[in-house]
């Protein structure tokens, strides 16, 4: 049975000694193409940082012995007006709380909408099983599309505030949460759905009852995962468009000297807000997955 | 008979667990809803829907699916002209004119369409509005004075020094230094070629034959080549310029990723609790990746591209070095779940460290590695749009400049 493996012709006694050859023989051609592809990755590599060099301002060279410059420059001006860091910790709480609050609005809007496209994208479970197409494009499109591109978009229609954050954060949510969520579902037991099948409860019923359930745990651990992105990712946005911690920072940035102190106040409660979201998060999500 | 018999308290505790769970399912959606209610105050929802400029959303629409042309007369040197989207790179040279327009002796005329006229000439203005009646407006001491049939409408605007009307056919106003028409026209005008390209307003048909056979318009070199240049240096669209942001783009996600995975997985062998036999480095390793990945990225962006200035290198450092810090924790928790079977089978055979990592290890991690790997590279290929826009490379670059 064994030699079916080695593709011998059947009802044939398989030559040992031949076998071995064959097996040297594959393993060479095996190393053979690893080591072009090794080769091949390497150059693809090495030429991609040689033209990223080319391309940028300035050199890796040149600016690899700046890279402490700045942090130095910044720590040692923070650490001689070090009795302000108290004082300014507090005055940028409420743009930290900012940005907690997009992210987490964004992830529970975005979650909400995963739950909904999830169902009706997942074979077997799908209120209209014709339309499951349509909802996995419509979340491919979702996840597709960066946010600063929605941000943007609707920073010019809606102004600034947190308000186009929220709402580019929570699309993407809705798309890549969707997708994983999806999976999930499609491992659930059906049993209990047919059980409610058998005793008249609507779709809806049956995803309540029969389905979250089952898949809860698993979803909220992904959920929380897309809040440790998001966090994050509501920094970035307030850095590029308006509001939350990312543009107090950016506005210490454009100060520039002299106000090092706020950018390094910024700096530590943006770390320890993540830091400490990320360790929750972790925790609970171990407890979630592998039981209590 | 004992299967009748339940133990003392079951009931109650069932129905105990029953209530709770009823009331969970209660509580948890008004938790959620309290705290989106909270969020839209603390938001200031109410006075967004007050600031929000949905003219700007028909704009952007609009200018999705059209473009305009501006006709403007320099009222102190009676200059008259047209340019695509009002920008110098669309102007129409002298002696060029779009079809639905004239201008000779002094006299210019615009069809905006759907009987739509709009003259200028010596004496000021005229906007024909069919089903209203001719706008006239004719400066007066410097100010434009209007004419036209009462009651004036609220489309037509009058301000002691400017008259502007908009209508469905295009917008026209007239104030102390110019007068300006915009016309609106569907498609996207010069994506192909600007106007001082030789081969603008030619039909496919034309191009084509064009390209195969036809007179060389610029000896030096093949007609083909030359129409192929001229779309890329496109003034107007710039496609060579972007293209080159959308490669420099999937560059940096493409690096940042592929030294990130190099990087990280001999640090997560050190991470990793069955291969680190020394405690310390152990810990140091983790909170390493804890730290890279607390700072994230935009403050590593921040900091780098101060260093290195702006370019596709500064990002996809920042990524790297980012994405090493969420690799090395991934990597480093494949590697404490591995099969310790296949590493005791190298390890019989007489293997050093090196093999049995190689041979015992990388075949059972791969996998993960790979598909963590490549998720990460799409992910990274949207952080790259924003981290280009922050340190100034690739797309969101482009993007950032021509919002």
């Amino acid at each position: 049975m064994a030699d079916v493996a080695f593709g011998s012709e059947q009802g044939k006694r398989r030559d040992r000694l031949n076998d071995h050859e064959t097996y040297l023989e594959m393993v060479r051609r095996k190393r053979m193409y690893g080591g072009i592809l090794l080769v091949l990755f390497v150059a693809l590599l090495s030429s991609g940082w040689l033209l990223a060099d080319a391309r940028n301002a300035g050199g890796f060279w040149n600016g690899l012995p700046q890279v402490i410059d700045f942090p130095a420059e910044v720590l040692a001006e923070a650490w001689a007006k070090r009795a302000n860091l108290p004082g300014l910790f507090l005055d940028h709480v409420p743009a930290l709380i900012e940005t907690l609050n997009i992210a987490a609005v964004s992830t529970l809007l975005g979650t909400l909408a995963a739950m909904a496209l999830s169902l009706l994208a997942t074979r077997g479970l799908a209120r209209w099983q014709a339309l499951i197409p349509l909802f996995r494009r419509t979340m491919d499109a979702l996840r597709a599309i960066p946010e600063i591109v929605i941000a943007l978009v609707l920073i010019y229609i809606l102004g600034g505030g947190p308000v186009p954050a929220v709402i580019a954060i929570a699309i993407h949510t809705a798309g890549s949460l969707g997708k994983l969520f999806s999976e999930v579902a499609e491992n659930a037991d059906l049993k209990p759905v047919e059980g409610l099948t058998a005793v008249g409860a609507s779709w809806s019923q049956r995803m309540w009852l029969g389905v979250i359930p089952q898949v809860a745990p698993n979803w909220i651990s992904y959920a929380l995962l897309r809040l440790e992105i998001n966090v994050r990712a509501s920094a970035i946005l307030g850095f590029v468009g308006e509001g939350g911690i990312g543009h107090d920072l950016k506005l210490a940035m454009q100060w520039g000297q002299g106000r090092y102190d706020q950018v390094v106040a910024i700096f530590l409660l943006l770390f320890l807000a993540i830091v400490v979201i990320d360790g929750v998060s972790d925790r609970f999500r171990h407890k979630l997955v592998k039981g209590i | 008979m004992s299967a009748n018999t339940y133990p003392p308290g079951l009931a109650d505790g069932i129905i105990h667990s029953f209530d709770r769970k009823r009331r969970l399912a209660f509580a948890i959606p008004m938790l959620i809803l309290g705290y989106l209610v909270y969020a839209a105050i603390s938001f200031d929802i109410s006075s967004l829907v007050q600031r929000a400029r949905f003219d700007n959303a028909a704009v952007l629409l609009s200018d999705f699916w059209s473009h305009k042309t501006h006709v403007t007369r320099d009222n102190r040197s009676g200059q008259v002209t047209v340019a695509i989207e009002g920008e110098t790179k669309g102007t129409y040279p002298d002696g060029m004119l779009p079809d639905w327009m004239d201008s000779t002796g002094g006299v210019t005329t615009i069809d905006l369409g759907q009987g739509h006229i709009v003259t200028y000439d010596d004496a000021g203005a005229r906007y024909t509005v069919p089903g209203y009646g001719i706008i006239d407006i004719r400066p007066k001491d410097g100010k434009p004075v209007l004419t036209a049939p009462e009651p004036i409408p609220d489309w037509i605007s009058v301000a002691p020094n400017k008259v502007s009307v908009t209508t469905e056919a295009g917008r026209f106003s007239y104030s102390r230094s110019k007068v300006e028409t915009f016309k609106y026209q569907p498609g996207w005008e010069l994506w192909f070629f600007t106007l001082d390209s030789p081969f603008y307003g030619k039909s496919m048909i034309q191009l084509g034959s064009l390209a195969i056979s036809g007179d060389r318009i610029d000896p030096a070199r093949s007609n083909l080549g030359y129409m192929v240049n001229e779309f890329w240096t496109n003034k107007m669209w710039r496609h060579g310029d972007v293209a080159w942001a959308i490669f420099e783009t999937i560059l940096m996600a493409f690096l940042g990723t592929m030294t990130a995975a190099i990087v990280a997985l001999p640090l997560g062998f050190l991470a990793a609790r069955n291969f680190d036999p020394l405690g310390p480095l152990r810990f140091a390793a983790r909170r390493l990746f804890d730290f890279i990945r607390g700072v994230d990225g935009l403050i590593w962006t921040i900091i780098l591209s101060r260093a290195f200035g702006p370019g596709p290198m500064t990002g996809a450092i920042a990524i790297a070095i980012t994405d090493a810090g969420t690799f090395g924790k991934t990597f480093s928790e494949a590697l404490e779940n591995i099969d310790e079977k296949q590493v005791e089978g190298i390890r019989s055979t007489g293997a050093n460290g090196l093999q049995r990592a190689r041979f015992g290890v990388i075949p059972q991690i791969t996998p993960i590695l790979l598909s963590q790997v490549l998720y990460y590279l799409e992910s990274n290929t949207r952080s790259a749009t924003v981290i280009g826009a922050i340190v100034g490379g690739g797309i969101g670059l482009l993007l950032r400049k021509r919002s």
